[in-house]
């Protein structure tokens, strides 16, 4: 599916290039993403690697235990397959207090820890689990509180009230979420006859 | 607002605050585990750093071809039904690919009609409300090696599409 997508974004855009007479941008746009991407994993390494220092100390003084189980019933409605001790249950905390608070940051490489246990809870197969759907949709529907920079940059250009959109956009995000979430839990709800039959440990 | 500010300024540093805090106090040997702990971040960064390129790179091409733009226009007639403001749909189609991208739009927007216009508010509303769906997907299942991504993206763009539809309703009750 993402080998499709990405093929078909590349065919679509050389061609829609040729046609409209971009095609020069394009060729400008190619390298300089590509170095792009390497600048901007140049700043993730910084703020990643600092994020899960701090995080691997909270860990250690058992702050995202106590975190987890805050969160367990939360993650037992969503996960309702995950084996109930496994380390994975504390990635996905994290992750979602991450984006809760809006560190979007610090969210994706606990995200990603926990994508890698799910592959391996779900025997390191190819095709995704309903709990890695679930993963992803929630992540990508924003759960983030404060927008903080939206904020910042609403009063940049001279706002009088930059926060003034905060409660109409935690509705909005609220809306998202909730939709989210629905669609999650019906689909894992259909597609349980399919399930796994081995789900040991 | 003022105390929002501040909220902003303080929660990065509280809970650095508190994390460290909490591992002194527990006797832990709080630099030891930074350092086991960026580690791994240095390598989460790495694994994904090909995936990063790749998108890159097909994001790039997608938006210097103009792709975007004729897909903003080619949707107009349907979100003008819907009265939704066209000036906005380039900024809805682009956040789903890039985030950066969507910014300078956002930027772009507020230089043009004031960050507090009905069409400043709403795409505050937008960006707010709504992720970046095909970097995200892309991320997290390159880095965890799946292919076949079954509901994902499905789930993903009804979630986005919820979003953006309670952003016009909300920014029409409440502004």
């Amino acid at each position: 599916m993402l080998n499709y997508l990405w093929g078909f974004m590349i065919v679509l855009g050389v061609t829609i290039g040729v046609i409209s007479g971009n095609i020069g941008e394009v060729s400008k746009a190619t390298i300089n993403s590509s170095k792009e991407a390497v600048m901007l994993c140049i700043t993730m390494l910084g703020i990643m690697a600092m994020w899960t220092g701090i995080m691997h100390v909270a860990k250690k003084c058992g702050l995202v235990a106590a975190f987890t189980k805050a969160l367990r019933p939360v993650i037992r409605f969503l996960y309702p397959d995950l084996p109930k001790d496994h380390i994975v249950n504390e990635h996905i905390a994290s992750n979602m207090i991450a984006n809760i608070l809006g560190l979007g940051w610090a969210a994706t490489p606990m995200g990603l820890m926990a994508m890698k246990e799910l592959k391996a809870l779900n025997n390191d197969s190819e095709i995704a689990s309903c709990d890695m759907c679930t993963l992803l949709i929630i992540n990508i529907s924003s759960l983030q509180l404060i927008p903080v920079n939206i904020i910042a940059y609403r009063s940049q250009y001279g706002s009088v009230n930059p926060a003034e959109i905060l409660a109409a956009g935690l509705i909005a995000t609220i809306c998202s979420t909730c939709m989210g979430v629905a669609f999650s839990v019906i689909a894992r709800k259909r597609c349980t006859r399919k399930r796994l039959k081995g789900k040991t440990r | 607002m003022r105390f929002l500010i501040y909220i902003s300024d303080y929660i990065i540093p509280f809970i650095f605050f508190y994390i460290i805090g909490m591992g002194l106090l527990m006797k832990q040997n709080v630099f030891d585990d930074f350092i086991s702990g960026a580690k791994d971040g240095f390598k989460v960064v790495i694994d994904i750093l090909p995936t990063l390129i790749g998108l890159m790179v097909a994001i790039g091409i997608l938006r210097a071809s103009g792709v975007l733009d004729e897909l903003a226009y080619l949707l107009q007639p349907v979100t003008d039904k819907l009265h939704f403001p066209s000036e906005a749909v380039p900024l809805v189609i682009i956040k789903m690919f890039s985030s950066s991208a969507a910014t300078s739009l956002l930027l772009d927007i507020f230089k043009e009609h004031g960050p507090d216009s009905y069409l400043g508010r709403l795409t505050s509303i937008i960006m707010s409300s709504t992720e970046t769906i095909f970097y995200t997907l892309a991320v997290y299942f390159m880095a965890a090696g799946v292919k076949k991504t079954r509901y994902t993206l499905v789930g993903c763009l009804l979630a986005a599409l919820t979003g953006v539809v309670a952003s016009v309703v909300v920014t029409n009750l409440v502004f």
